[in-house]
């Protein structure tokens, strides 16, 4: 193990009960300090992953650290390091703020320290209504109440399970900058996510999973250029047998027999990009009917990823 | 491999505050009911004993050296320790499952153990206040006198944290409410009613007398009333040995579902 690395795993798999290969064979390691992203779609075993590392999934095989502490042998330890935010919204209802804080840092095993507790409900704006029952704050006052509960033990590795699924857009800017500030005080943050914009506009490193299979893992920013998020179509007027090799520099394709170009590219990579490779279409005389842009999915993203694979 | 960091870690032996965390809440949680929670069985109390004492008691015989009304009442105070104690157990474990907060006890670093101390700790100790609250109500009808005061707390602790155990065990065996109301509603209530509670067993014929005697609340019962009045069906031996073995083998159920990791983890 590196000395920076927080959460180790190896080899670990669940199959449940029910026949279910939620996870096959999987090896990560999540370093100090960095906010990760688990990319993926719905049932591809994020929450499996996630649920292992916290206790709440017992493993099929292999094993989990969290700071050298195994999760079954060392369950203690390793859950005192570990704070969950599920992700529906189950909190006690007819709690107050303070009161369901107070509780989960007790349930850690930590002594009352108010103090403390005040600090995390000052930085999650929820100090003024930590007398409110939680059945009367808005869906993402809710999420920050269980933000509040899985910081209330002071943990190094903080779990968001879909942060922004059912929230807003406003609110989902906010949880992000929350995470943002939560990572500069210091504590290592691991997120699950199906939206693409999440993990590309929070994450420092990505692993994208599918069907239970570790896809690929890696910066951001290697993913995102490898991947090329948005693709530029162009409906030509006579076919190309092959791509001109005055366009190498470009990532292109052809599709629908050489009637069809395509450009990958980066939203934000270059402003000019685009109009430089029109540009560049036009001086070659290339002549196209229609155009039209369009982002990837995070399906053919997938589709992609595991191409390459095989 | 390298070893945890030299920095001192955060272990404990017992998680302390983690089982006191848990306590608080469910007895918040009584406490938001707490006029339907004391209310029912001061209510209840008081009807019995106008019916069955002021209507009913004048016309029953009695052998046992006491009034009706008094040998009734370890009776209703099991009754109610019982059901109480069940109930109270069951939907304490049964409601963080079906609202789904159980995660967060499931995440944190506490033993099965310390979930069984807080939970069951909880739910007993709620019982034994209705026991007391149904012991004061009676006092306002009749003297009351207890022969072996430490004998009755220790019967009284005795069954209020066994039946909490099997509170537990159905809060964590139920799917639904209704599996919820099942037990004590359908099993407790009838082997309390049929258990000497209101009447001698040595009244019965004797074929009914040795049928009852399978009846273990009967035991519970005896053993209550003898620590009253120093009087009972059964030789006080007997009453305790059987209380220990049942709450020996309600300990035993919960070590083996926690074993298994019986319906709380996938």
């Amino acid at each position: 193990m590196s000395s920076q690395s927080v959460i180790e795993i190896s080899n670990l798999a669940k199959t449940y009960g029910s026949g279910l290969e939620a996870l096959k064979p999987i090896n990560l390691e999540i370093r100090k300090g960095e906010i990760f992203a688990l990319l993926g779609p719905n049932g591809a075993g994020k929450t499996t992953l996630i649920g292992i590392v916290c206790g709440i999934v017992t493993p099929s095989a292999g094993t989990a650290k969290v700071e050298g502490y195994d999760v079954v042998r060392d369950a203690r330890a390793a859950r005192y390091r570990i704070g969950l935010v599920p992700q529906e919204l189950t909190v006690d209802m007819f709690e107050t703020v303070w009161a369901t804080v107070n509780f989960s840092r007790g349930l850690f095993g930590c002594p009352p320290n108010p103090e403390y507790v005040e600090k995390v409900l000052r930085d999650l704006s929820l100090w003024e209504k930590r007398a409110d029952k939680i059945m009367s704050l808005s869906g993402g006052m809710k999420r920050r109440v269980l933000i509040a509960k899985a910081l209330s033990h002071e943990p190094s590795v903080l779990f968001l399970d879909e942060p922004s699924a059912g929230v807003d857009v406003q609110l989902r800017r906010d949880m992000w900058q929350t995470v943002r500030r939560l990572r500069e005080s210091g504590v290592t943050i691991v997120l699950t996510t199906h939206y693409i914009e999440e993990a590309e506009d929070m994450a420092d490193r990505i692993a994208v999973i599918s069907k239970g299979e570790l896809i690929v893992v890696e910066d951001k920013a290697t993913l995102m250029q490898k991947l090329g998020n948005k693709r530029l179509s162009l409906q030509l007027l006579e076919p190309l047998s092959a791509l001109p090799a005055e366009l190498s520099e470009w990532n292109l394709g052809l599709a629908a027999e050489g009637m069809q170009l395509h450009y990958s590219f980066e939203a934000g990579e270059s402003p000019s990009a685009l109009s430089e490779f029109l540009a560049r279409i036009r001086e070659l005389g290339i002549g196209f009917t229609d155009l039209d842009t369009h982002e990837k999915s995070l399906e053919e993203i997938f589709v992609s990823l595991v191409g390459d694979k095989q | 491999m390298s070893q945890p960091q030299a920095t001192p870690t955060r272990t404990l032996r017992f998680n302390r505050h983690g089982v006191w965390a848990i306590y608080k809440f469910e007895l918040a949680r009584a406490l938001r009911t707490i006029w339907q929670s004391l209310a029912t069985p001061v209510i209840t109390t008081s009807l019995y004993f106008v019916v069955f004492c002021a209507a009913i008691g004048s016309r029953m015989p009695s052998d046992t050296g006491v009034s009706y009304g008094a040998f009734i009442l370890p009776g209703l105070m099991m009754l109610s320790l019982l059901t109480q104690s069940i109930s109270n157990a069951s939907f304490g474990i049964y409601l963080p499952k079906f609202t789904g907060t159980i995660y967060e006890i499931l995440s944190a670093p506490v033993s099965p153990l310390e979930i069984i101390v807080a939970y069951v700790g909880a739910a007993a100790t709620k019982s034994v206040v209705v026991g007391v609250v149904i012991l004061a109500t009676a006092a306002a009808f009749m003297p009351i006198e207890v022969l072996h005061p430490i004998w009755m707390v220790s019967f009284l602790l005795l069954t209020a944290i066994t039946f909490s155990l099997f509170g537990f065990i159905i809060g964590l065996w139920a799917k639904n409410f209704e599996q919820l109301q099942f037990i004590p509603m359908l099993v407790i209530t009838p082997l309390t009613f049929l258990g000497g509670a209101f009447y001698s067993i040595d009244m019965l014929p004797s074929v009914w007398r040795t049928v009852t005697l399978f009846n273990p609340v009967v035991y519970l019962i005896s053993g209550f009333r003898w620590s009253f009045y120093g009087t009972a069906d059964i030789a006080i031996q007997t009453s305790l040995a059987i209380t220990m073995a049942i709450f020996a083998l309600a300990l035993a159920v919960i070590v083996w579902i926690f074993k298994t990791g019986y319906r709380l983890k996938s």
